[in-house]
């Protein structure tokens, strides 16, 4: 996680917040966001790699679904893993509602979609020859693929901050699973910039509401830019 | 103030001895120490978008929260949402205001010991234009009425809130099937209603302590006065409280939600309760405390032992 730039945004702006509240709900949407995105691309790349380099029946089934997925409402994710944590849903002994992870579930969904299709049509796009010329150099089926996923890398760095950006400004489920929560001292919970913007709206207060929407395109775009900037230094260390 | 005190030890000690024996059964009697042994847990509070929004809660939960060393989570869903959310298990307590939903709630089984805790009021507020005349009316009937009749802009929270379920009342007084295109509903909270109300220049019905928060940013005005300041009793907003009923939901954590109920009906928090003001007014009214019995607010409205049919 970009702890630095974490640390530092909130001295940009003069804040009519509580000390710590700004940064503590910066920190849970990252938390969360992050986790969501890390687990959907440790399981989107393999599903894409699979996607894209052998047949099965059902294929063109499976690449509808995901399709669907990327335009896919989060309130209604958010309903639906509601209707999984809740106390009368299947999980529901685990007492999930209202926690980051029940966040992170409902974010994992939403971003696993557009991480799995651009990373098809990133690895599908790599020459041919990088794999004819990976297999006749003796790779194994791994090598093959991690020669693919190097060559790739652009193309995925660019599905992963899709889903990052599909995640991080999404309100709707986060709003329903996670509750908007935060402890008496003004420290967040489950609370994130999305949500602490609705909140404000719903109070009014459209120019708190402003600053934390600057606060939330501020860290999108520093995100961005460090994912950008390390693929460009793993360009010139290649 | 000795009546006050005593029944203030008899709700903590009740909440105490609860939590206590409820505890004990789990850990063994282990945690006999300073802290009570529910420290550490976390108590769901769902509650109303006005109780939250205009910082009440953020501003006395930390004394309950030291005293017991527990954390509450406060939920901010409107009153339908709040309850249901509680009738699925999902939190422990409800706090909420639409006295009509509470009774269902507790007829289903669902919410127990419920107790009165405290009140404002709601008003009618729009333009200072005032273009359908309503001004200083009496009756609240009577102004919805006029509203309708001049056809003026109406913005509705129609979200199902203890807001929206009085509006609903009041039109039913008034005798009005509202609709047509002077009637909004916005399927929002009060903050998002009042400022799109200031936006059109429309009506709307506030809850006194959230217009107060806002007033300040907005150009609406109140045109007819709740019961706190002379107004008709329709417009009275109580507040009520209730723990989620542990024999429905195992998992409701019943002793800390009557720890919380002893606490917030106690002559502390009421105090505070009644200490809060925004811009030097004060939002609520505490009510959790009477010299005389008042049996109805443990039971569903009009609920006798002679009627007990239902």
């Amino acid at each position: 996680m970009p702890l630095d730039p974490v640390a530092l945004l909130p001295l940009f702006v003069e804040t009519p917040f509580q000390e710590g509240y700004v940064r503590s709900i910066i920190v849970v949407s990252l938390y969360v966001s992050c986790t969501a995105v890390a687990l959907s691309t440790l399981f989107s790349i393999p599903v894409a790699l699979v996607m894209g380099f052998t047949d099965f029946p059902g294929q063109q089934f499976v690449k509808s679904v995901i399709n669907t997925g990327m335009g896919f409402p989060s309130v209604v994710v958010g309903l639906v893993v509601l209707f999984m944590v809740s106390n009368q849903g299947p999980l529901g002994a685990a007492d999930l509602i209202f926690t980051k992870e029940a966040m992170i579930m409902s974010q994992f969904v939403l971003a696993t979609p557009p991480i799995t299709a651009i990373s098809l049509a990133a690895l599908k796009s790599v020459d041919e020859n990088v794999r004819d010329a990976a297999r006749v150099l003796g790779g194994t089926r791994l090598d093959v693929a991690l020669v693919v996923i190097k060559e790739a890398r652009y193309g995925i760095a660019t599905a992963v901050l899709a889903g990052f950006g599909r995640a991080i400004s999404e309100v709707g489920s986060v709003l329903i699973v996670g509750g908007n929560i935060t402890s008496a001292d003004g420290i967040s919970q489950t609370r994130t910039l999305t949500t602490a913007i609705q909140l404000e709206a719903r109070q009014g207060q459209y120019d708190t509401a402003m600053i934390l929407g600057a606060v939330l395109v501020a860290l999108v775009l520093t995100v961005n830019a460090i994912v950008v900037r390390l693929g460009d230094e793993g360009a010139m260390n290649r | 103030m000795p009546i006050q005190r005593r029944k203030f030890l008899a709700a903590l000690g009740t909440g105490a001895v609860a939590s206590v024996a409820g505890c004990s059964q789990i850990t063994g009697g282990s945690g006999s120490g300073d802290q009570p042994d529910v420290a550490g847990q976390t108590l769901t509070l769902t509650t109303t978008t006005s109780t939250y929004d205009t910082g009440l809660l953020d501003a006395i939960h930390p004394q309950f929260e030291e005293m017991y060393g527990v954390t509450v989570d406060a939920v901010a869903q409107g009153t339908g949402a709040a309850l249901e959310t509680a009738r699925n298990g999902d939190s422990d307590i409800v706090m909420v205001h639409a006295r009509g939903l509470e009774d269902e709630f507790m007829r289903n089984g669902y919410g127990i010991n419920r107790r009165d805790l405290m009140f404002n009021d709601f008003v009618i507020v729009g333009p200072e234009s005032d273009p359908a005349g309503i001004e200083g009316m009496d009756s609240a009937a009577e102004a919805f009425a006029t509203i309708a009749e001049e056809q003026a802009a109406f913005v509705s929270r129609g979200d199902n809130s203890g807001t929206h379920t009085k509006e609903l009342n009041i039109w039913e007084e008034a005798g009005v099937e509202p609709g047509g295109d002077w009637y909004q509903e916005i399927g929002a909270g009060m903050g998002e209603a009042l400022n799109n109300a200031n936006q059109q220049g429309a009506y709307t019905l506030s809850d006194r302590g959230t217009f107060i928060s806002q007033r300040s940013e907005i150009d609406l005005t109140i045109l007819v006065q709740g019961p706190i300041e002379g107004g008709p009793e329709l417009l009275e907003n109580p507040y009520g409280i209730m723990a989620v009923n542990p024999a429905v939901h195992g998992n409701a954590n019943y002793d800390l939600a009557m720890a919380y109920i002893g606490w917030i009906t106690s002559p502390g928090a009421q105090d505070a309760i009644a200490d809060y003001t925004m811009n030097g007014e004060q939002l609520f009214f505490p009510r959790a405390l009477s010299e005389d019995p008042d049996f109805q607010q443990y039971v569903p409205e009009g609920w006798s032992s002679d009627s007990s049919s239902e």
